[in-house]
């Protein structure tokens, strides 16, 4: 090996190239699992694309459930920037929620960007604090954080249940739901936003919470690689004890990355709350944290891939229930299989191939300026 | 006072019941984590082998060979865990999430393609489950003042899995602390290079720790499927692999306390459904919601160290990188 070769593969081929392996696996493995089934494989592939990008009103479902992975897959790659697995964005998403329904129920008369500001400061402020708790027993007492979130998820579980059975319902209700909102608690559809300039999109649950997730990907690009924080965080991650020589207190970071995280989680009850059902609910969140850790692990912790994989998965909520609806051997939960997939081959098993890919590359990168000379 | 003990040895009879996959799948998580692999995949393991239980039991009407599919699949998702794992080295929590999301959207995904009754399978007939075993003299006993309350009521009348699982217990400690299989899994999961050195394979033994650790979920969401209840339903463990989990914790992954915090759980779960809207004097109600929260904030404040302490095997969550 001579001085100056690359030590490392091509950019494309770690960010672009491995990653779409991985997805391709899980999706040819899924493919196999319809063929099982009795369906046909290919039929599927085309009826979910169509129920997720065929029309209108797909598109904007699609680009709804998107919002959700954005928020949960920017916290989930945050904390990983620190080297922390935060999995507990489902209970975060659900404290978020509170937050936003709390200033929605209660200045819901108020003008509307004054309540929608102040309600995505709120649905960021309690899942912030909602992952302060592990953070700081994480920084300061060593309880390990994957415990401390998973237990946290079924104390915001039990808490939330508490709150809407005993204090939200609205009396006379029979299900454990709040009162509706007042009109200035209500996110724009985007379908009556686009109506007004005479385009018609339909109706779907897309909201302006979707412009919200966009924003919050270039901060989170400018916050991790433009700010001291950002790049405390990412040293904290990358060798917390050269870190601590340059410096940095592990402890300051590992709770900075945990509150962002739990605020972009939290921000999945913007999306929810002030932007679908308008009023609290029990069980709004649906998974969503959990997809969080997909959405991260295919996109590589970046923004940019953070969206696109969100995308994908966006389209195959989408699509899957077109798919449920079309082909009577498949349930909605058919995507779900492919999401663990998605998990077990680009997080777990990322080792068994990208090595091997990432060799070939540099071997041939090696060998192409030996040639040459 | 004989109400009372009726009333007691009935809210322990059913913590029995329901403590019963909480032992099996928390020493299934105590071979894993002592052999330095963290599982959070517990959950799935028991999902997906109550699935695969409740299948093969209504397909050929045994309930043993609903025990034996049950173990299998399970063994079969912690062979994957370890390959993930062991031999690529690879992160252990996100391979345990894969596999519990995995196996929640494969059981309804199977289900309804199977036996096309949405994402549930069917009854399952009661020659085809593991059905109360009455022990001799259990109904001549039942009026003898508490010693025969106790026994026909409490020891008496459980499926056989249930005592599996109790007998399992003082078993798993002689295996942990007594043989050699016992020290080198601990060795493993606190000191890797240690075992390495003398001679004994890492990789072997934690592959060998994940298949004790598949059978005994196995055993667990066996249970949940064709013993306690008489169906597979979507997402029947409902955070039960959780719930292990935090008690493995609370027990400092030993034995004893393993089981001593499974029963505690237990416990306030059978609690939980008897102190439902009842005006306790001098408390006044308690939410039900506080008690089914009480698991997890104790092991929170465990973990924290604001009682006692929890210290994890040293090596449990690092992946071996042998030297080479």
């Amino acid at each position: 090996m001579s001085i100056g070769a690359p030590t490392e593969a091509p950019r494309w081929v770690t960010h672009a190239l491995v990653p779409l392996i991985n997805l391709a696996l899980a999706l040819i493995i899924s493919g196999l699992l319809i063929f099982a089934l009795g369906e046909d494989p290919f039929e599927a592939i085309s009826i979910l694309a169509y129920g997720a990008f065929g029309y209108p009103e797909a598109i904007g479902y699609t680009l709804y459930y998107t919002t959700n992975f954005i928020f949960t897959g920017l916290a989930v790659a945050i904390a990983f920037h620190c080297f922390l697995f935060n999995i507990g964005g489902e209970g975060q998403a659900y404290l978020g929620g509170l937050g936003a329904g709390v200033v929605g129920l209660a200045i819901g008369h108020w003008p509307s960007p004054i309540v929608l500001i102040l309600g995505i400061l709120a649905a960021a402020a309690f899942g912030g604090a909602w992952a302060f708790i592990p953070a700081w027993l994480q920084a300061k007492r060593g309880s390990h954080i994957v415990i401390t979130t998973i237990m946290f998820n079924f104390i915001a579980a039990a808490l939330m249940t508490y709150l809407m059975v005993e204090i939200f319902i609205e009396p006379g209700q029979q299900s454990a739901e709040s009162r509706d909102f007042e009109a200035g608690a209500i996110m724009p559809f985007v379908h009556d936003i686009l109506a007004q300039i005479g385009i018609d999109a339909g109706h779907s649950f897309l909201n302006l919470s979707f412009v919200l997730a966009l924003i919050c990907c270039v901060l989170f690009w400018f916050f991790v690689w433009r700010t001291r924080w950002g790049y405390e965080i990412r040293s904290v991650g990358q060798n917390e004890s050269a870190a601590v020589y340059g410096g940095i207190m592990p402890s300051r970071a590992i709770i900075l990355a945990m509150c962002i995280s739990g605020g972009l989680a939290g921000l999945v009850g913007v999306n929810e709350i002030l932007g679908v059902h308008h009023r609290l609910l029990l069980e709004f969140t649906a998974g969503y944290g959990f997809v969080g850790i997909a959405v991260a692990l295919m996109g590589r912790n970046h923004p940019f891939g953070i969206f696109l994989a969100a995308l994908l998965f966006g389209a195959l909520y989408q699509g899957g229930q077109e798919l449920a609806f079309d082909m009577p051997n498949i349930n909605r939960d058919m995507v779900v299989v492919i999401q663990g997939l998605v998990i077990l081959f680009s997080g777990a098993l990322e080792n068994m191939f990208r090595p091997r890919i990432e060799a070939l590359f540099m071997r041939r990168a090696r060998s192409a300026p030996a040639a040459a000379e | 006072m004989g109400e009372n003990i009726t009333f007691f040895v009935l809210m322990l009879d059913a913590m029995l019941r329901v403590s019963t996959p909480l032992i099996l799948a928390s020493f299934a998580g105590m071979f894993a984590e002592r052999s330095g692999i963290v599982d959070i995949g517990l959950e799935g393991k028991m999902l997906g082998a109550a699935f695969a239980a409740a299948s093969v039991a209504l397909v050929t009407d045994s309930a043993w060979l609903g025990l034996l599919a049950g173990i299998s699949v399970s063994v079969g998702l912690a062979m994957i865990h370890a390959f993930a794992c062991v031999t690529h080295n690879g992160n252990q929590v996100v391979s345990g999430m894969a596999l519990n999301i995995l196996v929640a959207g494969l059981g309804p995904v199977l289900a309804l393609a199977w036996f096309n009754q949405g994402s549930q399978t069917p009854m399952i007939a009661d020659i085809a489950r593991f059905k109360p075993i009455h022990l001799p003299f259990a109904d001549k006993l039942r009026d003898v003042p508490v010693v025969g309350e106790v026994y026909s009521e409490l020891i008496s009348g459980h499926n056989i899995i249930v005592y599996l699982a109790l007998g399992m217990v003082p078993l798993a400690a002689w295996f942990i602390y007594r043989t050699r299989f016992g020290l080198r899994l601990r060795a493993v999961g606190e000191n890797p290079e240690a075992v390495d050195t003398a001679g004994i394979s890492v990789t072997g033994m934690r592959y060998r720790a994940m298949i004790v650790c598949g059978i005994l979920c196995g055993v667990a969401g066996t249970y949940l499927a064709i013993a306690m209840n008489t169906l597979f339903i979507r997402d029947m463990t409902a955070g039960m692999g959780y719930l292990a989990l935090a008690a493995l914790i609370f027990g400092k992954w030993k034995p004893l306390p393993t089981l001593l915090a499974c029963f505690l759980f237990a416990f306030a779960q059978a609690l939980e459904a008897r102190l439902q809207g009842v005006d306790i004097p001098g408390i006044g109600i308690i939410p039900v919601q506080a008690i089914q929260a009480l698991p997890y904030i104790l092991t929170v404040l465990l973990l924290a160290g604001f009682v006692g302490k929890a210290i994890p095997p040293k090596a449990s969550g690092v992946p071996y990188v042998k030297e080479k």
